[in-house]
């Protein structure tokens, strides 16, 4: 197995080289408890700031999902602090900008584009501020939706943004009030109410093992 | 270019195929079949995996060894110094676990008007919730039905499903969706607004609703999002380590441990809601796992500890797809939906070998005979391995379905230089999901007055096999009803003073039992320092 060397919160060790930077943190022997999550890449618990040997730029990265290399140096940024606005979901109009009356600091974007270059997911975070800024929420929705709030964009901001947020409030306004309504859920869910499927459940509530079994094994399976 | 060798000559071998098995359709396995195949290969019927308890609510019951450990494991309290008077919190209602059942039960509790503290071993949110990829199941379409939702559950998992528990979960479900989207969950949608669903394993109607492949991700991120909204209070980092019952022994309240600070502190409460997760990172029987990093069976440990038994703690399920390769996604979840999409599980040679809608233990055990028995497996890391045939979605659904109904998937596999558009994958079972757990009843309650639970600690919902898009479905369900409840209780509760007696009491029956290992529990974390469990 090739080892290559990295600094790990300032510390040399030697690890495997097809190791993430998590695994090479507990090969070298970190317990995590913090910077630690779903290690699948999903929850963006894990962000970290690293630098290659000899480069002078830094890189942003979910620790997970990210090999080492030969020389790497790697710091931290789990618990970064971001700007969360609290708000009454039943009571916010959808008509104004009120994503940029919550966040008025979007409109202070320098179109660095510092956020969508080290974003982990890819994702064009200047893009989807612009939208915001706009108020065009769908399109923000649209772009944002595979953010996993890593706060990798926020860190690396000169505007001061708190861009994960700004992506949750418009794609929550979408859902709830942009998207179209489900009528057959509505319809649904109002039958229930009136009690129209509960006699069904019921019968097969009461129903033997064996009643059940031939029910299960003779249902016909939607094409 | 990533693929070695033998796994390039097989996968020439499946592309071989693809245009054949494209308009191919195998049939279902026989109830009989079934039964052979999973007595033969499940790990659930894997005896030396498995160790009779002898103390507790559940003494002779088998479960998982690396779960009898800890469910017969020691009290922390016992070498602590903690003074159980010293109460640092008070609240009406406590939530323990930030995942997807703890932030539906805080959202209700406090819209109910109730004081909520939650407290949580990680971050507000870190849960397996966030990593369910596929979807989230309801009978809201027009020919489906609460009874179809019913019996495909009942059917999935062997008949032994709770029939009070399974009714509230099909008749709430429609709701459930109603009270997500009412959030802002921004499920996938036609054009005129009727969701768009699709089959899962073990579904008779298409059902399962979705967010892409970021289903759980994105229901997490609103809930988390809500939660704060609620006004409800988060303590992070704070696991609890153990209940407080008072002299009658209802719910009083729990004792917390600041991983950041070392310290317990007590916490009063008028009830307790346990929604501390699943146990994936216990590794049974050497299994790679899906899960989060604290699924460490702690909501388990607790309640059997303050006498709560538990339901069907031996069975397990294996997801039948994790990713066998490369390296850094060993153990990963592949999304079932890569199946709903009608994508194959394909051997070495090429052939396809089962129906791949039946059900998660199925599929799995499947898998495990194709490889272990026949030997028709890729020889991946740790062990031969089979394929996914991903690229059969796109050609059966046109060019670009993947990229909107499986951007997660694309994403995790294109870091390491495989387009799944292109190639297929390789997938061996992982562990998963906790099929057991805390024996509750239709109100979430449980035996001690005060103390409810819900989420994938809970047991019975799903009998011994869950559908896929059921537990998304039961911590939105089951973990309403337990804010509900345990908020209506909190109006009329008044707990005594908090003790820790019924952790003595175990104590002294372990010590009776001849138990001497000094295994403390609940874990909390797994242990993978100096590359232990580096197959998980």
């Amino acid at each position: 197995m090739k080892m290559v060397t990295v600094y790990l919160l300032g510390k040399m060790f030697s690890v495997p080289e097809d190791l993430t930077i998590m695994r090479a943190m507990e090969y070298s022997g970190f317990r995590l408890v913090r910077g630690c999550g779903c290690r699948s890449g999903f929850c963006g618990a894990c962000a970290v700031v690293y630098r290659l040997k000899g480069q002078t730029e830094t890189h942003s990265a979910l620790a997970c999902q990210t090999k080492v290399e030969d020389g790497m140096c790697v710091g931290r940024l789990e618990s970064f602090p971001i700007k969360k606005m609290e708000y009454d979901m039943e009571d916010l109009p959808v008509a104004g900008n009120v994503v940029g009356q919550l966040y008025p600091e979007i409109y202070n974007c320098i179109h660095c584009n510092a956020c969508t270059r080290n974003c982990p997911q890819g994702i064009q975070v200047m893009k989807y501020i612009a939208l915001a800024q706009k108020g065009d929420y769908a399109g923000c929705a649209k772009e944002s939706f595979r953010c996993v709030c890593c706060n990798i964009c926020a860190a690396s901001c000169p505007a001061k943004i708190s861009h994960g947020p700004v992506g949750l409030l418009a794609r929550r306004l979408m859902g709830k009030y942009i998207a179209k309504k489900s009528r057959h859920l509505e319809d649904r869910v109002k039958a229930i109410q009136e009690g129209k499927y509960i006699a069904d459940v019921q019968r097969l509530m009461e129903a033997d093992d064996d009643e059940l079994r031939r029910l299960y094994e003779g249902r016909t399976i939607e094409k | 270019m990533i693929y070695t060798e033998e796994m390039r000559a097989s996968q020439a071998r499946v592309e071989a195929t693809r245009s054949i098995r494209l308009s191919e359709t195998l049939p279902r396995f026989t109830a009989e079949e079934k039964d052979v195949l999973l007595k033969q290969f499940h790990p659930d019927y894997h005896e030396d995996g498995f160790t009779r308890l002898s103390v507790g609510p559940n003494k002779g019951d088998q479960v998982p060894s690396e779960l009898a450990v800890l469910l017969q494991g020691q009290s922390r309290m016992d070498e602590a110094d903690v003074d159980v008077d010293h109460i640092q919190f008070e609240t009406d209602v406590l939530v323990i676990g930030g995942g997807g059942a703890g932030a539906a039960a805080a959202i209700e509790a406090a819209r109910h008007g109730a004081k909520v503290l939650m407290v949580t071993k990680l971050r507000l949110g870190d849960a397996n919730t966030g990593m369910a990829e596929g979807g989230i199941q309801a009978a809201d379409k027009e020919h489906d039905s609460p009874a179809a939702h019913y019996l495909d559950a009942m059917g999935g998992g062997h008949y032994k499903n709770i029939p009070e528990l399974l009714s509230e979960l099909v008749l709430r479900g429609p709701e459930a969706i109603q009270w997500l989207s009412s959030l802002g969950v921004l499920f996938d949608k036609e054009r005129d607004g009727a969701m768009v669903t699709t089959h899962g394993g073990g579904t008779s109607y298409k059902r399962m609703h979705a967010c892409g492949d970021y289903t759980g991700a994105e229901i997490m991120r609103v809930l988390r999002d809500e939660v704060r909204n609620a006004g409800v209070d988060v303590i992070e980092y704070s696991p609890a380590v153990e209940l407080l019952l008072d002299g009658d022994g209802q719910a009083a309240g729990a004792v917390l441990y600041d991983f950041d600070t070392k310290e317990y502190h007590i916490v009063r409460a008028k009830s307790v809601i346990l929604a501390a997760g699943g146990a994936g990172r216990l590794h049974y029987q050497g299994f790679p796992t899906s899960n989060h990093y604290g699924s460490t069976a702690d909501g388990l440990v607790m309640a059997y500890r303050a006498g709560v038994p538990l339901l069907y703690a031996g069975a397990i399920q294996y997801h039948p797809t994790g990713a066998a390769y490369p390296p850094q996604i060993y153990g990963a979840l592949v999304t079932e939906k890569v199946r709903s999409l009608d994508a194959m599980l394909v051997n070495k040679d090429g052939d396809a070998f089962l129906h791949p809608l039946e059900t998660r233990d199925v599929v799995a055990a499947a898998i495990i005979r194709e490889c272990q028995e026949r030997n028709k497996g890729v020889y991946a890391l740790h062990g031969q391995a089979v394929w996914l045939d991903t690229p059969m979605v796109d050609i059966l659904h046109g060019e670009g379905t993947m990229e909107k109904r499986l951007p997660a998937m694309i994403h995790m596999y294109e870091k390491f230089g495989i387009d799944i558009r292109k190639q297929p994958i390789l997938v061996y079972p992982t562990l998963h999901y906790q099929n057991g757990g805390i024996c509750i009843g239709a109100k979430s309650e449980t035996k001690i007055p005060g103390l409810y639970a819900a989420g994938e600690d809970v047991g019975g919902i799903h009998g011994k096999n869950r559908l896929m898009g059921n537990s998304l479905l039961d911590i939105i369900v089951f973990g309403r009803i337990a804010g509900t409840e345990a908020a209506a209780y909190s109006e009329q509760a008044h707990p005594g003073k908090g003790n820790l007696d019924h952790v003595r009491r175990f104590d002294e029956e372990r010590a009776a039992a001849g138990i001497t290992e000094k295994v403390l529990s609940p874990k909390l974390l797994p242990d993978y320092t100096h590359n232990r469990g580096t197959r998980g």
